[in-house]
């Protein structure tokens, strides 16, 4: 894959630079030796990599200014950092940038019950976030699977959703505020602990903007009251087309559990052979359905739940009688990536549809695959249409990956063309880049850059994401 | 010119032919929300003739409309589904003394959220994608009709609550919700605000997912919705967790309690100006008790569990902006000037005037997205 070519001009000054973000920052906070960068190389999308020309890890957001004012003074551009999680490349250094990373900012800074707020620096963890406010009965409900590791900071700038958004929204729909620093070194407050904008919602195309317009260096989130429980209930059907008419119906009937989870055969077989979660192998498609409230309450829900499904003759039902089971039920889910990692190299697509389309979808998908001769097994939140194929290849094998990669180019193509999307929640990164204009025209593109053109007019921060080279080329040399 | 001899395209491509050789323009839908904002001294452009419904798909909870479309009819359309707009859009007419149809356009447009923001979320949370044209007169698209969708930058949040300074919505996607089977409000009686918005936080704070916490004319309220099982029991815990503040009456369905809390109706027939607050919900009350002391403040209605204040001021001078302004931005919060007389919102910002830093890039998309001012010009900034 192409990045935009490094500048030789600021290669050469390396250590220049390197010396004046030393200036700025303490002497722990710049890193420049060539065994170190080798660290932040890559993000999870580890197919691509590329040493920075220098890491900065500064400890507040005035380093962070410091950091990004000699950076703008010296041309040089910068790729914002949470903790590296991100498939789509959106932390992939060039060889002429500077790393920020936000690792050390990473302290929660103030929590409110009675405003049902709580403010953290943003290099803290996704998970940390519910840590700090569960002993008090809260929560935050954002939980993408790699909450263990993923940075608050890399979710706002990926809009990250989790299980649980199908009820309770992505990463913008739980962001209050945030502190955010401009290419130029300016702070600003953009929010707080409010719940709407005073002028133009600047906070709403900040989050999802993929570290192209500033860094972000605190925000205000919205937390949660836990709910009393919560108890799933697992089906197997004999196809996908009915597992997906059995969705549609659960939404007709005015149910919307907090998760609803479909997964294809061959994505059973591979998480059950190493969850040992007890799933039904002789199922062609299954659905983890999830409901909260008191025990009454989801009984009544659950019950609703299994009459609808009763009416699309399911091969196997099996409701959570004890935590134990709960927990079994989600373990396959769970480790579906893991459990792919141990048999195959894989690629996890992340295209959405409406769910209507399912049936179609996974069908073509299915002829797709036999076309390019890479087995692919399906995972999808099936209540808004959020799908993760999974491509498997064999990346020893010369010509593999850019195989996988040409027929996950096609199902991204195919979500678009059925009314979807290039991608839910993992962003555009470097890996969809060049499949934008599959979905945007040029004016849709240009009207995107335009922001970007306000925000960062020099476009240093984070280069070569997003949009597609040729375009971004084609649109700076436009306004010069 | 009047309403009725307005410049009315009846598709996309003629609204954009519209923009690129006309203007400047004040885009008008059903004209019920044209008191909001500084006046805009332009000729009509009517959004009333998109109205087409392009797609509505019951079992995948989303609609796609034009951005004329009415109000009315699409919340019918979607109840004979047993589904709603999730956001409970504010019906602004009674207290701007307006007329005329709500449209989808005025909403998105307006990001106008009633009671159920706290819980389902605002209109800009629920508007899934938009077209729009642009004040070149381009036709642009973001976001699309699916839920969950990070392809690109976010554009329909941008759009949503631009007041149409960025461009001319022509057809807007909405995520849906089914309409629950019944709903039961706790009303506490005789609290004083600071009392009643520690009510309201506690509720908030429960398991029991309250979808409406607001405190107006002496009662303090609190809605719990969903089926009736479960209603019935939250309700009954909810009242027990309450039992602090006093012993609750339980009211179900009452729907009409609800739309006075939406529009801020206690303080139609009021004379004066009427600012909207935008607080942290504890500092609500402790706002309010301020201005009262300044002599800035009247009557005051909360929502949003004291997050959102509907205040009444005295319209004489600068209708209380300086005092309001100076305290709300003192806790972080901003200000809206949403009722008053034309002469007073030329006078006085009715947005709340931003940093220089977060102006400027307002000021930056402003003049990207429209840069010869053809749309609503002077509407959010001169
Ligand atoms: C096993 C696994 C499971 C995953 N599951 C999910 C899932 O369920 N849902 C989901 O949505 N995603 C998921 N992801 C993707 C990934 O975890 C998310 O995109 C996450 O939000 C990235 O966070 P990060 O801190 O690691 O960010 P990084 O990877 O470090 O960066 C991501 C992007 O954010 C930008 N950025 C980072 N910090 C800042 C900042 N301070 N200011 C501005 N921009 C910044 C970067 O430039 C980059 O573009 C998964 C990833 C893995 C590896």
């Amino acid at each position: 894959m192409r990045m935009p070519t490094p500048d030789p001009d600021i290669l050469a000054r390396r250590s220049a630079v390197a010396a004046r973000l030393r200036a700025v920052l303490p002497e722990d906070a710049v890193i420049d030796a060539s065994e170190e960068l080798v660290a932040y190389e890559c993000d999870a999308l580890s197919a691509y990599r590329c040493p920075p020309l220098a890491v900065v890890l500064p400890r507040s957001t005035a380093e962070v200014a410091s950091a990004l004012r000699v950076c703008w003074e010296e041309g040089v551009p910068v790729v914002p950092r949470g903790s590296g999680t991100s498939l789509a490349g959106g932390a992939l250094p060039t060889a002429d940038s500077v790393i920020l990373g936000v690792a050390r900012l990473n302290r929660v800074l103030e929590t409110s019950l009675e405003d049902r707020v709580i403010r953290v620096q943003t290099g803290v963890t996704n998970i940390s976030v519910t840590q700090a406010v569960q002993s008090d009965g809260f929560f935050y409900a954002p939980d993408p699977s790699s909450q263990l590791a993923c940075a608050i900071a890399g979710n706002i700038a990926m809009n990250s959703g989790g299980a649980h958004c199908l009820k309770y929204g992505v990463t913008t729909n739980n962001l209050l505020g945030v502190t955010f620093v401009t290419m130029q070194g300016e702070v600003m407050e953009i929010g707080g602990a409010h719940l709407d904008a005073p002028g133009l919602d600047l906070l709403g195309v900040i989050c999802g903007s993929e570290g192209q317009l500033g860094v972000v260096t605190e925000a205000t989130l919205r937390i949660l009251a836990a709910p009393e429980g919560a108890r799933p209930i697992l089906f197997g059907f004999e196809t996908s087309a009915v597992a997906g008419a059995c969705v549609a119906d659960i939404i007709r009937a005015g149910v919307i559990p907090v998760a609803l989870e479909f997964m294809d055969g061959p994505a059973i077989r591979v998480c059950e052979e190493f969850a040992q979660a007890g799933y039904p192998l002789n199922a062609g498609a299954l659905l983890i359905v999830e409901v909260e409230g008191s025990p009454a309450e989801i009984d009544d829900q659950l019950a609703r739940i299994r009459a609808i499904a009763a009416g699309h003759a399911p091969l196997a039902v099996r409701e959570a009688a004890t935590p134990e089971e709960a927990a079994a039920i989600w373990l396959g889910r769970k480790s579906a990536f893991g459990a792919m990692g141990q048999i195959s190299d894989y690629m996890c697509l992340d295209g959405t549809i409406p769910v209507g389309a399912l049936p179609e979808v996974l069908s073509r998908i299915e002829a797709l695959s036999a076309q390019y001769g890479l087995g692919v097994a399906n995972i999808f939140h099936a209540g808004d249409g959020n799908m993760h194929p999974l491509i498997m290849f064999d990346a020893n094998k010369p010509g593999d990956l850019e195989k996988c990669e040409a027929f996950g180019a096609d199902i991204l193509r195919l979500c678009v063309e059925v009314g979807g999307c290039l991608t839910g929640e993992h962003g555009v990164g470097v890996e969809k880049r060049e499949l934008m204009t599959a979905q945007f025209t040029a004016d849709d593109m240009t009207a995107q850059m335009a922001v970007k053109d306000v925000f960062d007019p020099k476009w240093l921060l984070n280069p070569g994401k997003v949009f597609p080279l040729a375009t971004v080329e084609g649109h700076r040399m436009a306004a010069e | 010119m009047s309403l009725a001899e307005a410049l009315a395209p009846a598709s996309e491509a003629e609204a954009a032919e519209a923009v690129r050789d006309g203007g400047p323009f004040e885009i008008v839908g059903g004209g019920a929300r044209l008191a909001l904002g500084r006046p805009v001294e332009a000729a009509p452009l009517s959004t009333l003739r998109l109205d087409a419904v392009t797609l509505y798909e019951p079992q995948a909870l989303t609609l796609v409309a034009g951005a004329g479309a009415r109000l009315d009819a699409i919340e019918a359309m979607l109840a004979a589904e047993g589904q709603r707009l999730p956001f409970e859009p504010m019906d602004p007419r009674p207290l701007l003394g307006s007329d005329g149809p709500l449209t989808l356009g005025g909403v998105a447009a307006t990001n106008a959220s009633g009671p159920r923001r706290i819980q389902a979320g605002a209109c800009r949370d629920s508007l899934i994608g938009v077209r729009l044209v642009d004040g070149r007169g381009t036709v642009l698209k973001n976001g699309g009709r699916v839920m969950k969708n990070v392809t690109g930058y976010d554009l329909v949040k941008l759009m949503c609550g631009a007041y149409g300074v960025l461009g001319l919505l022509t057809e807007v996607a909405f995520k849906l919700q089914p309409i629950p089977e019944t709903s039961a409000t706790l009303v506490l009686r005789g609290l004083d605000e600071a009392r009643a918005i520690a009510a309201l936080s506690m509720a908030l704070g429960s398991p029991f997912d309250v979808t409406g916490a607001a405190h107006a004319a002496g009662e303090t309220l609190a809605r719990i919705e969903g089926f009736e099982a479960s209603v019935a029991y939250r309700a009954a815990e909810l009242r027990k967790a309450l039992a602090a503040f006093g012993e609750a009456e339980i009211v179900m369905d009452d729907p009409a309690r609800w739309a006075a809390v939406r529009d801020a109706t206690p303080l139609a027939g009021a004379q004066g100006a009427v600012w909207r607050l935008s607080l942290r919900p504890s500092d609500g009350p402790k706002a309010v008790a301020a201005l009262r002391e300044a002599g800035a403040a009247q009557d005051a209605l909360y929502d949003w569990g004291g997050g959102l204040v509907w205040l009444l001021t005295p319209e004489d001078g600068d209708a209380g902006a300086a005092a309001i302004r100076a305290e709300v931005s003192r806790r972080g919060g901003h200000a809206t000037l949403f009722r008053a007389g034309q002469a007073t919102r030329r006078a006085v910002a009715p947005f709340h005037p931003e940093p220089a830093p977060v102006a400027a890039l307002s000021a930056g998309l402003r003049a990207k997205f429209d840069p010869a001012g053809k749309l609503n010009p002077g509407r959010m900034a001169p």
